[in-house]
């Protein structure tokens, strides 16, 4: 039987799980979308940031360090990874990117795992955001209601970079044509490196933001890199928008499913990703010929 | 290196898994590591046909895995069946059957597409096996009880309970499993898989059902990994859970590339390698949960610097110990092009074109390939407009244009490439709109690239044997254990091909050490081999040095016997040579039809040529 409160409870936490995947998800497109390399370490970014931010709030006591501060470090961690391996990857075979990527991800992840074991953490909301809020229909935990506005705010920063600033349009062009990008005299390796660390910081601050929602622990990457292929497999690879979509649907998705059975989440995930795959092979927003 | 000598690989794994068990302790490796090995080992035996053979990186192998080792492990334990190697083969055939399903979905897209689906479907395996099959799984607590193999021969039962003896009973499995694979790697499927590899839109177009091709791979890969999944189960006396586990599918696809991919054996070394480290990592330095860290960072390096994994390493090494450097013949550039061996191709070309035909041509007349208001737009570009065209049996036929004409988007509707926005195309008197570029090729209509489509990392003979095999063997076969000499008519047509683009004394090498002109002439040589009764040649002669272009279009004629030809050129002066009729596109229309000289003197092209922007402003 269907519980109305509870169903719409689930549709906000779906919301607030959407919006975190479309921000790591748009992280993971516009790498893609302008290096070619799929990062598998994505999940491991996303971890990182969690830690970075856990870190920093139990140094200050501030969650706006945490989220300064833990963003920062995985943007450094990306652009040092680009500048350090990822870059003498482009000329090689795509596996070859896909299995130094693996590799980079078990790495992060025992790293981290060395030096705070396996015990998940727990960073507390911050005080202003704490308890719960009565919306009238229902009363939903404060800090979620502002997670979704942050992360809200992140996208909408994204969206300013991507579209609004020289960076952005140099990104979308090279996500058109990197070759003519090239030659049109831009330095496409200074480009490359800002983007991957803006993707790594992407899915660093979701997992910051995400850290007082759920406690934290060196493999909790994992599965988010999982949901967040499906997310790009929906809305289409290289599409920014597509990224916002496909994440939205399948946090929906799998917060509705919980709600009957959690164990179909993934299940009803999948059918999701395989009716598009049928029906729209390129995915929801995505363009023909861009694998 | 597999090519020669049969059977000589297969005796020196024998003697290899006889040995083992007596070098291998006095290495560190114990027992029970050597079983694992050898179960990883045939494991990645089908991976490597998936991923080393056939370029399809799959993450998600652990579904297979598990869901062979579980139903192989149910079977034992929940029913009353005993039969522990019927049990196998049920489990390999439960995995081949998820894997042909699984494989439905995944390949509908390739590349990173592919890897992401893949870990998102084997992630699905995971959470159905926990919950809402955790009854016939077990859950979270896996499978217990799974019994040590046995093998029943009636009178007595033989039981494989002790680790030694399981060793005899893993390795005859390993070895059965690896001669398998050889076989299929020695098949006509097997260059099949590879030329997927390395060429996957040529494969196709060279009448190859490329699709086919790569589920049959992912389904014997599936077998094998859940053949691999059952064998765990019995080894460990019971079936964890955690094969359903991504870690499952990264280790699989690690170990494979530190063994060095596309091998067959460089799973089986490279799980030596893995699980020697593990064991010396923990173990002897001690360092517990961390050894993944120093693994991870090992991986890296290897990825980073050891592009082909410990056998290319090994290979690299031998090569170095033995001083040997590579032997290249000297590239005849230099000959070819004179007089006497234009005139000496042109003879060996007249007997060939004779074996190559498909049909005596004197059978028909009357058009061969007829398209009628073929248009094809690109949103609002234009790129063809109703164009009228047909050629006769036997015709040969220029197609000259300005850049941007239209002329490469004609070609590739004629082979259907590409499908016309609208219009008509008949070719030998069947409608071929909207078909598939492989059935066109199947029906004897193909082209040759104006950028070359080899396959790069093969030789000259595999290359052509790969277009010869669309035509003897139709576009799909599955023919695992027939060795490629076994197919008929396969040399005849791959020599007759070489002799043709004077190929003849490259067969053997590798496509990649050819020069620019002989990897030119390979690639009219494969729209060749495939025996074309109509052949589009979208630009031959490009980037062709004078020279080269002498004994290009000397041969161009040799094989217009008994054939039907269309050729896209800028050279004007050779194809007017060349060609008996001329049609001018423009703007993606056809200015103008007709012979060399009445193109030659028409005014309408002239000014195509020569632009007449002037008028057209005024």
């Amino acid at each position: 039987m269907v519980n109305w409160a509870n169903f719409i409870s689930q549709c906000f936490n779906g919301l607030v799980l959407g919006a975190l995947l479309a921000l790591i998800a748009s992280g993971l497109t516009i790498i893609y979308g302008t290096l070619g390399v799929l990062n598998l370490a994505h999940g491991a970014m996303f971890m990182l940031g969690g830690y970075a931010g856990w870190l920093a709030y139990t140094y200050t006591d501030s969650f706006i360090a945490a989220m300064v501060v833990g963003s920062l470090f995985v943007m450094l961690a990306g652009v040092v990874t680009e500048r350090l391996i990822i870059r003498h990857f482009y000329a090689r075979p795509p596996e070859d990117q896909l299995l130094v990527t693996f590799g980079l991800g078990i790495v992060f992840v025992e790293l981290v795992r060395f030096f705070f074991g396996s015990l998940s953490r727990t960073t507390p909301p911050p005080a202003m955001f704490q308890g719960i809020t009565n919306l009238g229909f229902m009363v939903y935990p404060t800090y979620r209601l502002a997670a979704l506005g942050i992360v809200a705010i992140a996208l909408l920063v994204l969206y300013f970079v991507l579209y609004k600033t020289r960076l952005g349009m140099i990104v979308r062009a090279g996500i058109e044509d990197s070759v003519m990008v090239d030659s049109l005299g831009i330095d496409v390796y200074k480009v490359f490196m800002l983007v991957f660390g803006i993707g790594a910081m992407a899915a660093g601050f979701a997992g910051i933001v995400n850290a007082p929602v759920v406690s934290i622990a060196p493999d909790v990457g994992e599965a988010i890199l999982v949901q967040t292929f499906v997310v790009v497999v929906i809305g289409g690879v290289g599409s920014f928008p597509g990224a916002i979509i496909g994440g939205l649907i399948a946090g929906e998705i799998i917060s509705i499913t919980s709600m009957f059975n959690p164990a179909y989440s993934y299940v009803m995930l999948f059918v999701a990703m395989t009716l598009v795959l049928v029906l729209r092979p390129h995915g929801l927003l995505g363009t023909a010929g861009r694998e | 290196m597999i090519r020669q000598r049969p059977y000589l690989i297969e005796l020196f794994v024998v003697i290899g898994l006889c040995l083992a068990p007596f070098v291998l302790p006095y290495l560190g490796f114990t027992p029970s590591t050597i079983n694992r090995i050898l179960i990883w080992g045939l494991l990645g035996i089908g991976f490597d046909l998936l991923f080393g053979y056939t370029g399809l990186l799959s993450f998600g192998q652990a579904a297979f895995f598990g869901t062979g080792g579980m139903f192989a492990a149910y079977m034992l334990t929940e029913t009353p069946m005993e039969n522990t190697i019927l049990a196998l083969f049920l489990g390999a055939a439960a995995a081949g059957v998820v894997g042909y399903l699984v494989g439905l979905i995944a390949l509908r897209r390739t590349g990173i597409y592919f890897a992401m689906i893949t870990v998102a479907i084997a992630e699905v395996f995971f959470f159905v096996e926990f919950n809402p099959l955790s009854e016939y799984t077990g859950g979270e607590n896996g499978l217990p009880g799974v019994p040590t193999p046995n093998l029943s021969l009636g009178f007595t039962t033989i039981e494989f309970d002790s680790n030694w003896t399981m060793y005899i009973f893993f390795a005859f499995w390993y070895f059965v499993g690896l001669a398998i694979a050889l076989r299929i790697v020695r098949s006509p499927f097997g260059l099949l898989l590879r030329a997927i590899r390395d060429n996957p839109l040529r494969a196709e177009a060279l009448g190859h059902n490329i699709h086919g091709y790569k589920l049959s791979v992912f389904v014997i890969a599936a077998i094998y990994t859940g053949f691999a999944g059952g064998l765990l189960g019995m080894f460990q006396g019971f079936m964890p859970p955690d094969a359903f586990m991504f870690a499952t599918s990264g280790e699989i696809v690690m170990q494979t590339a530190i063994g060095g991919a596309g091998t067959l054996f460089g799973p089986l070394l490279g799980a030596g390698a893995w699980l020697f480290m593990s064991d010396f990592f923990q173990t002897t330095l001690n360092l517990g949960a961390s050894w993944k860290l120093v693994l991870g960072i090992v991986f890296v390096l290897l990825v980073c610097f050891l592009r082909r994994g410990l056998v290319g390493a090994f290979v690299d090494l031998y090569h170095l110990a033995a001083g040997e450097k590579r032997k290249h013949e000297p590239v005849d550039e230099t000959t070819a092009g004179t007089g006497a061996e234009v005139e000496n191709m042109a003879a060996i070309a007249n007997r060939s074109a004779e074996m190559l035909a498909r049909k005596p041509s004197s059978e028909n007349v009357g058009a061969i390939l007829k398209a009628t208001g073929l248009t094809k737009s690109y949103g609002g570009v234009v790129a063809n407009s109703d164009i009228d065209f047909s050629v006769d049996y036997g015709e040969m036929r220029g197609i000259i244009g300005p850049n941007g004409a239209g002329k490469s988007t004609f070609f590739k509707m004629l082979t259907c490439e590409v499908s016309p926005t609208s219009g008509k195309i008949v070719f030998e008197g069947r409608d071929i709109t909207g078909l598939s570029v492989t059935d066109v090729c199947q029906f004897g209509l193909t082209k040759s690239y104006q950028i070359n489509q080899l396959f790069e990392r093969l030789t000259v003979r595999e290359n052509l044997s790969i277009a010869a095999l669309g035509l003897l063997r139709g576009k799909f076969k599955l023919d695992l254990y027939r060795s490629l000499s076994g197919v008929p008519g396969l040399d005849h047509q791959v020599e007759g091909a070489a002799a043709l683009v004077n190929l003849t004394r490259r067969l053997d090498t590798p496509v990649s050490e050819l020069a620019y002109g002989e990897k030119r002439r390979l690639e009219i040589g494969l729209a060749l081999a495939t025996s074309p009764s109509l052949l589009l040649l979208d630009e031959p002669l490009a980037g062709m040095s004078p020279q080269e272009r002498v004994t290009t279009v000397a041969l161009l004629k040799s094989i217009a016997i008994g054939r039907t030809m269309i050729i896209i050129d800028h050279d004007m002066d050779a194809l007017f040579e060349l060609v008996g009729k001329v049609t001018v596109l423009q703007e993606g229309r056809v200015l103008v039809e007709g012979t060399p000289e009445e193109i030659k003197n028409n005014p309408k092209v002239q000014e195509a040529y020569l632009g007449g922007v002037d008028e057209e402003m005024a």
